[in-house]
């Protein structure tokens, strides 16, 4: 996926530490748990499936119960019911904050002006895209220089643009700088909070938070990277088998497995095989300056898919050597006696080593990734 | 002269002694490059392929006359190499490391615009003007000395590409990978802007991904400018499902931003040529040459 998400009782965990106004919760991951806590808020609670999925609220995975008895019997019906596909086995059960009024906070990093950028609105509790669709002035938006940081007078400015005055517009500010600071320190990709609800007494109660870590940087958040191999129960078992092997793989919905040297080639052969009339299976790349044993992994993990009826590799070398790339292909076949075609398409450095090693086996290798592609799509209609 | 880098380049290589960077420092000095010094914190007056290591980046400058530095340092502390390279005066640094995290990138990437720095990358297979000067990672037989400037989010297909130029006899001036990453120094619309100001370059390549506002933006830069000089574009990712990240972390589609599809419409309607296949860039441009 994109960044590594966290549940939301681990981003309000985060956000404690930052002194964010959060409503009071507990995790329960059982009905009698949550029974116990609905007891010990002593009013109306709302129950929360933890997923990592969107939308789970239309998805029916947030209720509200009135009375502790009632927390105990949406808990027995949520835990272990699925949101989206996504099974439920946490509930976090809070108090429900009355609300005046929903408002949106997020932060996001801007790829062209590269930086963060904080979004605030008076129209949350919704998708926040929608409302830059359909009334996009009543989203504030400002860049953050990253070398000063966001400034108190900034935070201020956001909340003036909200519409705030006295109290509030002090109140507001400080919880800007709090998730602004919350989100440098986390590494945050993505952090919302959504709805941000002011209570009819005026006060500021985040009732959602959203937080997405930048994958790159869990080297410096070792209680994040522990979570990110749990993560890894997220995806697709083969998905899971590419990341053991280091393996950039991603699976599509069809039937020819690709397997080429660098992000770029593998995503152009994907058009290429889509141009002729086929269905890609998978993305898969081996990155630069593979070796024999690499190239066994990828196309083992490829094929192990049962959807897929042929493959293609796609090799310009660089610093690849394609005679690795022959020896891995040739170790693979009699290793795994693969009997599935496989189509190659074999370029640059050490190619008429690698091409010949093919050829002594019998296996035909193309220069052009047209050619190769076209032939790919070709059998694949007649297997 | 081409742009970036030319003959007279000299530059050093920090994190010389790493496994990357000892490998690349023999194949850049065998294509030619003028690789005057080295840096590895701890393991100055070592010696890599004959290159002289120091500890600091200020020290190397004191002994060499210094144009760049190349960067194979690894990620989790890339940022204080860059801000070193930066601090140092240097004008143009390549980082070829990938798995930078956003914050640091944002950081280095802000201080090198306050000190008018150029950075290629990170995540980029790097620079090379043909038969003159490569500090990168390419294999340096698929190119040949021409006049069509290629610049490129991705390393395997400035390579495909750059190979069909030189195998149609056209060539390339310079190529330039941006970097795979989301967050990157150069720009398509800056290096466009190099390339037009290019008395060697006669074209531009321009090879694009999924992800990003890049390619829309250089689409309005040509508009805007009337560029004077053809360009030829290739787009990868049609086939590629939103919120999948496609191997490069700036290779993602959000919702709806960031198709090829909107790539493609963006660039062909200020008049730029697509290619459908990476060998069509070539064939595309010899008919507009011609």
């Amino acid at each position: 996926m994109w960044g590594m998400k966290l549940f939301e009782h681990e981003a309000k965990a985060l956000g404690i530490g930052f002194d964010l106004p959060l409503p009071r919760s507990l995790l329960a991951s059982t009905a009698d748990q949550a029974r116990e806590v609905a007891e010990k808020l002593g009013k109306t609670c709302v129950i929360k499936a933890q997923v990592l999925v969107s939308g789970r609220g239309k998805a029916g995975g947030i209720r509200f119960a009135s009375t502790p008895d009632e927390a105990y019997q949406i808990a027995k019906i949520l835990l272990g019911s699925d949101v989206k596909g996504e099974k439920i086995s946490k509930l976090l059960v809070e108090e429900r904050i009355p609300s005046k009024k929903e408002l949106y906070l997020g932060l996001i990093v801007d790829r062209s002006k590269c930086c963060y950028s904080m979004l605030a609105s008076t129209e949350g509790g919704v998708d926040i895209e929608e409302v830059s669709e359909k009334a996009p002035q009543k989203i504030v938006r400002r860049d953050i220089n990253p070398l000063s940081g966001l400034r108190e007078y900034e935070a201020r400015e956001i909340a003036v643009k909200l519409g705030y005055t006295g109290r509030q517009l002090l109140e507001l500010a400080s919880i800007i700088l709090k998730l602004y600071r919350m989100t440098v320190a986390c590494d945050g990709e993505l952090v919302e909070t959504n709805p941000l609800i002011e209570s009819p007494k005026g006060e500021f109660v985040a009732a959602d938070l959203r937080i997405l870590i930048d994958d790159n940087s869990l080297f410096r958040h070792p209680d994040f990277q522990k979570r990110a191999m749990e993560m890894a129960e997220e995806l697709k078992p083969l998905e899971m088998k590419a990341r053991e092997k280091r393996l950039a793989y991603v699976e599509l919905d069809g039937d020819i497995g690709v397997v080429g040297n660098g992000a770029g080639l593998v995503m152009a052969t994907l058009d290429m095989i889509k141009h002729y009339g086929g269905k890609p299976a998978n993305f898969c790349d081996i990155g630069g300056g593979a070796c024999a044993e690499r190239v066994s992994d990828a196309i083992e993990v490829v094929l192990s898919n049962e959807k897929v009826k042929i493959l293609i590799v796609n090799i310009l070398g660089g610093i690849t050597r394609c005679d690795e790339v022959a020896k891995g292909i040739l170790a693979v076949r009699e290793r795994a006696g693969v009997t599935k075609p496989i189509v190659i398409r074999l370029v640059g450095t050490n190619d008429e080593v690698g091409r010949r090693m093919l050829a002594e086996a019998g296996i035909e290798s193309f220069h052009g990734m047209e050619n190769a592609a076209e032939k790919t799509v070709e059998l694949a209609s007649k297997v | 002269m081409p742009i970036l880098i030319d003959s007279d380049t000299k530059a050093i290589v920090q994190a010389i002694t790493g496994t990357q960077g000892s490998f690349h420092t023999k194949l850049m000095l065998d294509y030619g490059t003028r690789i005057v010094a080295g840096v590895t914190p701890g393991k100055g007056g070592l010696q890599v392929e004959g290159v002289p290591v120091y500890d600091t980046v200020n020290e190397a400058l004191n002994e060499h006359e210094t144009d760049a530095s190349i960067i194979f340092v690894p990620a989790p502390v890339v940022k204080d190499a860059v801000l070193e390279a930066i601090g140092s005066g240097l004008k143009l640094v390549v980082i070829i490391t990938e798995g930078v995290p956003m914050k640091d990138a944002i950081e280095f990437l802000w201080q090198a615009k306050r000190n008018s720095v150029q950075i290629v990358g990170p995540n980029t297979p790097g620079v090379i003007t043909p038969s003159e000067c490569k500090l990168g990672i390419m294999p340096s037989h698929v190119f040949k000395k021409g006049r069509v400037g290629v610049v490129s989010r991705s390393g395997t297909l400035t390579y495909e590409v750059s190979a069909g130029l030189t195998q149609s006899g056209l060539g390339q001036s310079t190529c330039l990978g941006l970097g795979g990453d989301a967050l990157v120094g150069l720009t398509f619309v800056e290096t466009l802007e190099m390339f037009k100001n290019d008395r060697d370059t006669d074209a531009v390549a321009l090879i694009g991904e999924i992800g990003g506002n890049a390619e829309e933006l250089a689409a309005e830069y040509i508009k805007t400018t009337e560029y004077p000089k053809p360009v030829v574009a290739y787009v990868v990712g049609r086939s590629a499902p939103p919120g999948k990240r496609m191997g490069h972390a700036g290779a993602i589609i959000m919702g709806k931003s960031g198709t090829a599809e909107s790539k493609i419409k963006a660039l062909q309607s200020v008049g730029v040529d697509i290619a459908e296949m990476p060998n069509d860039v070539a064939r595309i441009l010899r008919e507009r040459l011609e």
